[in-house]
């Protein structure tokens, strides 16, 4: 389950900090263990005129599996269309819930197909979706203000 | 050695072998090392015979059917009662069977609220603005959420006792703390996280002085030490038949003939009433008062034989020989470099749950080696959340030990903590 990718964004976490400027701000909690994260989405508009992710900022206190999926996540969505992050996320989700019967699809996770062992030791999943969760909630949120910005204009 | 016999040591191999669980091999053909009774113990054959029993040959819904079953699992289950009363030197009047030590604990907390509506007699257990909870910064979950709880329905102030750095209750401002404004002092028997074990008769003492009731969480004691509910000075004391030896599903709360008698029911239905009319029931006297619906015969019958098989082989015995492996443990895992035990380093006044920190590696991380290696400890808060912010980490691994477990089994523990720090680069 440990495979070296995992290890290497656990000790060297990329993206890690709270930065500005951000759109929402979230903060979740992992009630068996504790584990939590804060996290900043900041949005942008692509040249489609698509609403993309600028930037994704976070703090966190957790185990190896939560923090190095963190690190993953903002590698894998930060300069993406939301539309584009959301199927990401979504593989993911399918590979945490698979049990470890479906084969990842590389071109859509990239380095998150280092996790499909932990799908296979299902205490270990929430660890594995703390950051994505909370990626997910930012992210409506910000797009919720986005929009409410929108119709505003 | 006791004066009244001898200490018969344990014959932990042949203990083992009643075990039928602890014959298996996990993650690859490991021998399972189960060091997790703190969480729930595991069952010999007599309490898997004695429930299997009930089920084959006397199941029926007890006090109630005019038939031969009837009486038969009737007798069973309130000889089951006679039996977990003695086991505590209790009176089987005063044992009422729950689900659990949470339920037991929740079913005194509802009481003192549902006393605002309860007869004259119910009095004593009414709280409200003005009146003070006390509590205990070490205590599980399950004794101290209802007590916050009780406080939100009833206006009543929660205070509690903080821990030391050692892990032991902070006793040193209990004179601001148990006043004439305090109601109930709520408290563990022995801490699932630090293993510490509270002067539970003294402050029971002190609450007592000021007409407080006493409610002790035995669940970690009552499995591990030779509890006598008369020695102990309490007013309630609530534990699991899970947690030692016996069925999940059943647990106890002990409490004072005359304030059962006084104390209002907190789930009601059938089973718990005297006469039932459209206009308003009336209710049965204690224990049956607080036992509303079909009980959990089968699984107080188990809980029996776990009473049975604990002093077959004498609680005394049992003690020593945690006592052996907890000192063991302290000694071993204090030893491995980066690793910090939060909890007395002695066994003195200090049960069998060994928590710590390995530095930089989270237990979760920790948890995770251990297990494949087939090694089963438990990692987070272990429902004592406040308990570990006020030692000052997010989350520990805990070991805890039983009469089952065996010196090796500690040795195992160690070398598991120190193959997690290899793989993890901290060695």
């Amino acid at each position: 389950m440990y495979q070296e990718i995992i290890l290497d964004h656990y000790r060297h976490p990329h993206h890690k900090g709270l930065r500005d400027p951000f759109d929402a701000e979230v903060s979740h909690v992992n009630p068996t263990c504790g584990d939590e994260v804060t996290m900043r989405v900041g949005l942008t508009r692509d040249a489609g005129g698509e609403p993309a992710i600028a930037d994704v900022s976070y703090e966190s206190l957790g185990c190896s599996i939560s923090q190095a999926s963190t690190s993953v996540l903002a590698d894998m969505v930060i300069g993406k269309t939301v539309a584009e992050a959301m199927d990401i996320s979504a593989e993911f989700l399918r590979l945490m819930q698979s049990r470890g019967e479906i084969e990842p699809d590389e071109d859509v996770l990239g380095d998150a197909v280092a996790f499909e062992g932990v799908a296979k030791y299902p205490a270990r999943i929430k660890c594995a979706l703390l950051g994505w969760m909370a990626w997910k909630d930012a992210t409506a949120q910000a797009l919720a203000l986005d929009g409410a910005l929108e119709g505003e204009k | 050695m006791t004066a009244a016999g001898e200490l018969t040591a344990l014959d932990v191999e042949a203990v083992r072998a009643d075990f039928p669980i602890l014959g298996r091999a996990v993650r690859g053909g490991h021998p399972l090392v189960y060091l997790d009774s703190g969480a729930t113990s595991h069952k010999p054959r007599p309490v898997l015979d004695a429930e299997h029993d009930f089920y084959t040959m006397h199941n029926s819904a007890v006090h109630r059917g005019a038939h031969l079953l009837g009486e038969e699992a009737t007798d069973a289950y309130e000889g089951a009662r006679v039996r977990v009363a003695d086991f505590i030197g209790a009176d089987a009047g005063e044992v009422v069977f729950t689900k659990s030590a949470t339920e037991g604990l929740n079913l005194v907390a509802y009481a003192m609220s549902n006393a605002a509506t309860a007869g004259p007699e119910a009095a004593r257990f009414r709280v409200g603005p003005g009146d003070e909870i006390l509590i205990t910064e070490m205590e599980h979950h399950a004794n101290l959420v209802p007590w916050q709880q009780l406080c939100l329905r009833t206006g009543a102030t929660l205070r509690w006792f903080g821990v030391t750095p050692e892990g032991r209750l902070d006793l040193s401002n209990i004179d601001e703390l148990i006043t004439d404004r305090t109601r109930l002092v709520a408290v563990t028997h022995q801490s699932n996280v630090t293993g510490a074990i509270p002067p539970v008769t003294e402050i029971a003492r002190r609450a007592h002085a000021v007409g407080a009731l006493v409610v002790v969480d035995g669940a970690q004691s009552v499995p591990h030490q030779q509890v006598d509910v008369a020695a102990l000075g309490a007013d309630f004391l609530a534990f699991s038949s899970h947690k030692m030896l016996g069925p999940s599903g059943v647990g106890v709360l002990w409490g004072r003939r005359e304030l059962l008698e006084a104390m209002p029911p907190y789930v009601t239905g059938g089973s718990m009433i005297e006469v039932v009319r459209m206009e308003g029931s009336t209710f049965l006297p204690p224990p049956e008062r607080f036992e509303a619906g079909v009980p959990p015969s089968a699984q107080a019958v188990g809980l029996a034989a776990a009473c049975d098989y604990l002093d077959g082989l004498g609680m005394a015995s049992v003690v020593a020989h945690e006592e052996a492996l907890t000192a063991h443990a302290l000694e071993a895992v204090c030893a491995i470099p980066g690793v910090r035990v939060l909890g007395p380093l002695s066994t003195a006044d200090r049960g069998g749950a060994v928590s710590f920190e390995v530095a930089e590696i989270h237990p979760h991380d920790v948890g995770q080696v251990l297990d494949e290696l087939g090694i089963a400890v438990r990692t987070g808060h272990h429902c004592a959340w406040p308990l570990h912010r006020a030692l000052g980490v997010q989350a520990s691994t805990r070991a805890s030990f039983y009469l089952y477990n065996t010196h090796d089994e500690v040795d195992a523990l160690a070398d598991g903590i120190r193959q997690a720090q290899k793989f993890f680069g901290t060695a």
